[in-house]
């Protein structure tokens, strides 16, 4: 997708706590991702980072400010079109890669498609989906013979590729990648994090990297830590 | 939604050792739940069609359902008698193209005997006039010959040319049961299966009947007299009194004249009932038992389908990660509650085919058995309206049931967010 003038995220004064839980874990002034922008966002556990994500999917709302993405402000929205927007143009890479075991590789690549027809449309502007997802695995550097082998089956590093490329398919503005390089070793790491900014940049997607991993920062077109611009997090450290 | 019928499936199939299970409980139950269904229908159809092709039953007067009881399923003892003129007269009437003069009372190991005229195998139709076959031998001929119907000769391992002898009354042969020892009877012929109560009786003439009381008096023997069976060709065996009449009217369109003639019978009172409309009104009062049946029976399906939302309901915590993939990738809560719901719709709907498809075969191979060993019919062929009415109450009972855990899900799939809570 090309790049765009409307930043892929913006944060207004946002304060999020959890329910029974008085303290906000999230009070961000404000923090934006331009589109096609490349972020790298780092912070120790229980910083606050998932509970980040699941507000920038839209899963969660704030108590206040706003969360807005790809311009639009999902408070404002319906469950029901925070939903739409997380299918159409939000695309999660998980830790875990948390591919479903039970499909095959080409059909975890391909089930973004089967929740949203604009990704469905986009994957297939030209040519079949299915071939589309066969184009990103082979990108990925999964072998044909591995695509109808169950997730569940595959190695660790198909796993991962499998996760990116389904990550990728229908060219998502906003890429939102959590620790995923987390069990890998560093070579590995190195061609993952490669492979995925390519993947990334010819999709014209912006991109949120969380990490503990500040070896990978380099790669990056900005690094924040979640605990700069997270005023929750000073306030209990304090 | 049919790539979420897809999801469905391969879920389903990825969880099937545990979910095969529930698909044999609600395979099992549909089963159940048809076979009873059949066997009411059948039932129904084979009590109704006990007897076809007569116009009039005509007895001493009583109730229409107690004249029905008696004179077609041979049960319930005749509290009154009608004479023998009366039958002629009814016989000899201008509307009546023949009738058959029926009499009860006797038994041979429980199974009644009725003593009639030859003309029975000639004009009694069943089902849906279906005359009545030999499967062996011939109709009785003369005094002391007997016909049995299928079931008591099947049950109690009988042929042609056996002897039998017939107990006095209606209340089987036990040790003190008068008996007719004296005057044995040959099986002489064998009917073919029927599925009504013919199959249960012994037929032999309305001569033989009074044959074997020449020597008794009050329902019991003379004392010290005996009349051997060479002996009684001698006697007058014409019956002075029979038990009922069945008639058949030379123009449907008599039924109504002829019942009012034998309704309004000057020389003793008797009655004239429509067999149709008696049998419905008979049928009716079994309803209790027959809803019940069905009652219990859909209770099973119930239990199947509870057992169903329960395995779901428990198979949700192992599937939080997935409910939480699914809902990153994009599905909407309502794609996760027509996740699960489309899971219940499968198990179900395999289960209820899969269990038309067991009544299927049971019914192509062992109804001649079932038929046989417990009078059971059970027929076979293609599911009726009323039973594809039944599979889709199952399968949308199976929706129904699967839309808890479905909502649980969906509640489920708002808490984790993105990330289960595991």
């Amino acid at each position: 997708m090309a790049a765009t003038a409307t930043p892929a995220l913006t944060l207004r004064q946002l304060r999020f706590s959890w329910p029974r839980q008085p303290a906000p874990c999230l009070d961000i002034a404000g923090f934006s991702v331009a589109a096609g922008e490349r972020v790298f966002l780092h912070g120790p556990s229980g910083s606050g980072k998932s509970t980040l994500l699941a507000l920038i999917g839209g899963v969660a709302l704030p108590q206040q400010g706003s969360v807005e993405v790809l311009g639009q402000r999902l408070e404002t929205l319906s469950a029901r079109a925070r939903d739409r927007l997380r299918a159409d143009d939000i695309g999660f890479l998980f830790q875990q890669f948390n591919l479903l075991p039970w499909l095959s590789a080409i059909d975890n690549v391909l089930l973004p498609c089967t929740f949203s027809a604009s990704r469905r449309q986009r994957a297939s502007a030209a040519q079949p989906a299915r071939a589309e997802a066969e184009r990103l695995l082979t990108q990925l550097d999964l072998a044909p013979d591995s695509w109808h082998t169950r997730a569940g089956e595959l190695s660790v590093g198909q796993q991962q590729r499998v996760a990116a490329a389904r990550a990728l398919i229908g060219g998502p503005a906003l890429l939102i990648a959590d620790e995923p390089t987390s069990a890998l070793d560093a070579a590995r790491q190195q061609i993952f994090v490669d492979l995925l900014l390519r993947e990334a940049a010819a999709a014209g997607a912006a991109l949120i990297f969380v990490s503990h991993d500040h070896r990978l920062a380099r790669h990056f077109d900005r690094t924040v830590a979640l605990a700069d611009i997270n005023r929750a997090a000073s306030e209990v450290a304090a | 939604m049919r790539a979420i019928m897809r999801l469905a499936a391969l879920s389903a199939w990825s969880r099937r050792s545990t979910l095969a299970l529930m698909f044999a409980s609600i395979a099992l139950s549909s089963a159940l739940l048809l076979a009873v269904e059949r066997i009411r229908v059948d039932t129904r159809e084979s009590f109704t069609q006990s007897v076809s092709g007569v116009d009039l039953v005509v007895g001493p007067r009583s109730s229409a359902v107690q004249l029905v009881l008696h004179a077609i399923f041979h049960a319930a003892g005749a509290t009154h008698t009608m004479r023998w003129e009366s039958f002629t007269e009814i016989a000899a009437h201008p509307a009546t193209a023949w009738a058959v003069p029926l009499a009860l009372g006797d038994s041979h190991h429980g199974f009644a005997v009725l003593g009639t005229s030859g003309d029975y195998f000639t004009h009694y139709r069943y089902s849906d006039r279906r005359a009545l076959r030999f499967a062996e031998g011939r109709a009785f001929a003369g005094t002391f010959e007997a016909v049995l119907g299928h079931e008591v000769a099947t049950r109690l391992g009988y042929r042609s040319g056996e002897r039998i002898t017939l107990a006095h009354g209606l209340g089987g042969d036990g040790a003190l049961a008068q008996t007719h020892d004296d005057k044995p009877f040959t099986v002489v012929g064998i009917l073919a299966a029927t599925g009504t109560p013919l199959d249960r009786t012994v037929h032999v003439s309305l001569e033989s009947i009074t044959a074997l009381h020449l020597d008794w008096a009050g329902g019991a023997p003379l004392p010290g007299f005996s009349i051997a069976p060479d002996q009684v060709g001698k006697f007058d065996l014409q019956p002075r009194e029979i038990s009922a009449v069945l008639v058949g009217l030379k123009q449907r369109t008599d039924v109504f004249r002829s019942q009012r003639f034998i309704n309004e019978f000057r020389k003793e009172p008797l009655m004239a009932v429509l067999p149709g409309v008696a049998l419905d009104e008979l049928w009716q009062t079994l309803g209790v038992l027959e809803r019940t049946l069905l009652a219990v029976a859909a209770l099973v399906v119930l239990i199947g389908l509870a057992g169903l939302a329960a395995t779901l309901l428990a198979g949700l915590g192992e599937r939080r990660r997935e409910l939480a993939i699914l809902r990153a990738l994009g599905a909407g809560p309502r794609d996760i509650l027509l996740l699960l719901v489309s899971e219940g719709l499968l198990v179900t709907a395999g289960g209820a085919l899969a269990g038309l498809a067991l009544l299927t075969a049971i019914a192509g191979s062992a109804a001649p058995w079932l038929l046989d060993r417990f009078g059971i019919v059970l027929g076979a062929g293609l599911p009726s309206g009323d039973e594809l009415a039944l599979l889709a109450a199952i399968v949308a009972t199976g929706v129904a049931a699967s839309l808890l855990p479905g909502w649980r899900a969906w509640r489920m799939s708002l808490a984790d967010g993105l990330t289960p809570k595991l």
